[in-house]
């Protein structure tokens, strides 16, 4: 019964690729329109090598974003919840870049900063930079009165409530903010391939669409999917090992999810 | 030493809401001695909460004056040890550690305050449960490690804000006897609130019964029965002493508590 229910996910995964051949096969489609999940594996597995070498690029920009992102985020969170008047002095600035379509921002990237990995990471840190820190100081807010209370009544520095207390309370928070994140650095560094590169997924991707190459195409897309899955589950890992205590690995472990 | 440990005079806490101001409590006269027990029992929304939170500094009040020590109370007072009404738990201590984190934050001697830790919580039933992370702890021991946590540092002054609140009745009992038993070991200055008749007169050596909103005490009676007091073995008087608290809360129109 238990290794029934754990390979269910494998067997819809399976179901879906068959039905995917199947479609591809009974209805004869032709291989630049829709490739069958057969002729995308043979493709990824042969030209893996330019696969790896693009995929390099692209892991490397996002990466970099990523950090970049990480790195930026985590101390402005912290500045904004411990100083009302810098979050309302911060606050219009980073508004405003986080509804301007970074799509939009891209080409203006590549003039200043030309066709180099400089302007895919500035794309990748611009997007997945505001989900960490909206989820961040949501986090370094959420410590409760009581909690509050407790630090006071121990003489608590501001430091000791910081440290102690606060930050502690906020890595939940601030972990939802890194996954999401995670996933969004990927797309960043793909649109700013798409702008202006001559390497990358983002790149491999143009170039095999207009070379009608569709199955190479799809196996880039399989790569980046790869890339995503991967980076989200990096940061679960360091999710888990960081904070055990962390409500939804505690459901997880009594076997609910 | 006389002199009282806690003093209110004439008390009161306004909170302004944006609905207009609230008066929590009012006219609260109430001296507290030196390792005395005394219990709050009141309804709900007395403002019992505010007064401990007054007496602890972590509420300005709004008028009267309030001294511990003989130091008038203006900022959070540290010679304090609280247990609230929920356990606060930091859930990336363990058990001891959560004790502990009263010695780390002011900077005490952890190698000597270990051996204190570890033998409150033996002596609340905690042994063999140290390197146990709060979340695989039941509500009645987590309270425990709370209680554990606001006596390790030998503060002076006690503070409870309905610390079995969320508790079953059996556990109530069980960590009531705890208390009784670690106070008259360490006979700090204690200030229970409840809204439990029982548990206060089978605490307190005082009680005071406070009348609904706007809070005001409206009697203080000494519980004259001797300790250790045993559920098992309550005298006649225990049950004059509540029914005559009870009586109060009916001639106030409060509802039948407990
Ligand atoms: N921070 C606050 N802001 C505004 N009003 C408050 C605040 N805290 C308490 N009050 C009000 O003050 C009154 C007394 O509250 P308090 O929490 O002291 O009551 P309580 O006796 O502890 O009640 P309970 O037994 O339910 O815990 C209530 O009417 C409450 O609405
Ligand atoms: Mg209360």
């Amino acid at each position: 019964m238990g290794v029934l229910r754990k390979l269910t996910p494998v067997v819809g995964t399976l179901c879906f690729l068959l039905a995917w051949q199947l479609i591809v096969v009974v209805f004869k489609m032709p291989p630049y329109l829709l490739p069958g999940p057969v002729a995308v594996a043979y493709a990824f597995v042969d030209n893996l090598d330019i696969l790896l070498s693009n995929g390099w690029v692209t892991v490397y920009e996002m990466v970099a974003g990523y950090a970049l992102a990480v790195g930026v985020a985590i101390p402005l969170a912290i500045a904004i919840t411990s100083s009302q008047r810098f979050n309302e002095f911060v606050m219009p600035t980073m508004l405003f870049f986080q509804i301007v379509p970074k799509v939009a921002i891209a080409p203006l990237f590549l003039v200043w900063f030309g066709v180099g990995a400089t302007p895919k990471i500035l794309v990748a840190f611009l997007i997945s930079f505001f989900p960490i820190v909206i989820d961040a100081a949501v986090g370094l807010r959420s410590m409760s009165t009581e909690m509050a209370d407790l630090a006071k009544s121990m003489g608590s520095s501001r430091w000791q409530v910081f440290a102690q207390f606060r930050l502690p309370t906020s890595l939940p928070y601030l972990f939802s903010g890194l996954k999401v994140a995670a996933t969004l650095a990927i797309a960043g560094t793909v649109v700013g391939e798409f702008v202006g590169a001559d390497k990358g997924l983002g790149y491999l991707l143009l170039v095999t669409n207009s070379n009608m190459e569709t199955a190479l195409m799809f196996a880039t897309i399989v790569a980046l999917t790869i890339i995503g899955l991967v980076s989200y589950y990096l940061v679960e890992l360091l999710e888990g090992a960081l904070i055990p205590w962390h409500v939804t690995h505690r459901i997880r472990e009594s076997g609910t999810m | 030493m006389n002199e009282p440990y806690i003093r209110l005079t004439n008390v009161g806490k306004r909170y302004e809401t944006k609905d207009g101001p609230v008066e929590a409590c009012s006219d609260i006269n109430l001296d507290i001695k030196q390792s005395e027990f005394v219990a709050i029992v009141g309804p709900s929304g007395c403002g019992k909460t505010t007064i401990m939170k007054m007496v602890a500094g972590l509420q300005p009040y709004t008028s009267g004056s309030i001294t511990v020590g003989g130091k008038r109370v203006e900022s959070p007072q540290t010679d304090v040890g609280i247990v609230f009404q929920e356990a606060i738990m930091l859930d990336w201590r363990d058990v001891l550690e959560n004790v502990m984190l009263q010695i780390d934050i002011r900077k005490m001697d952890r190698s000597k305050y270990e051996a204190v830790a570890r033998d409150l919580l033996k002596a609340t039933g905690l042994s063999g449960f140290e390197k146990k992370k709060p979340y695989e702890l039941s509500g009645g021991m987590r309270q425990r490690v709370s209680i554990c946590r606001a006596l390790v540092h030998g503060p002076t002054m006690l503070l409870m804000d309905e610390p079995f609140g969320a508790l079953d009745a059996l556990t109530r009992e069980q960590i009531s006897m705890d208390i009784q038993r670690l106070w008259m070991e360490t006979r700090k200055t204690a200030l229970h609130i409840t809204h439990s008749i029982p548990e206060a007169v089978l605490l307190a050596d005082r009680v005071v019964v406070m009348g609904p909103r706007p809070g005001r005490i409206v009697e203080i009676i000494d519980i004259d029965l001797p300790r250790p007091r045993r559920l098992d073995r309550l005298p006649e008087r225990f049950h004059e002493y509540s029914t005559r608290i009870r009586d109060i809360f009916k001639s106030k129109g409060v509802l039948a508590m407990d």
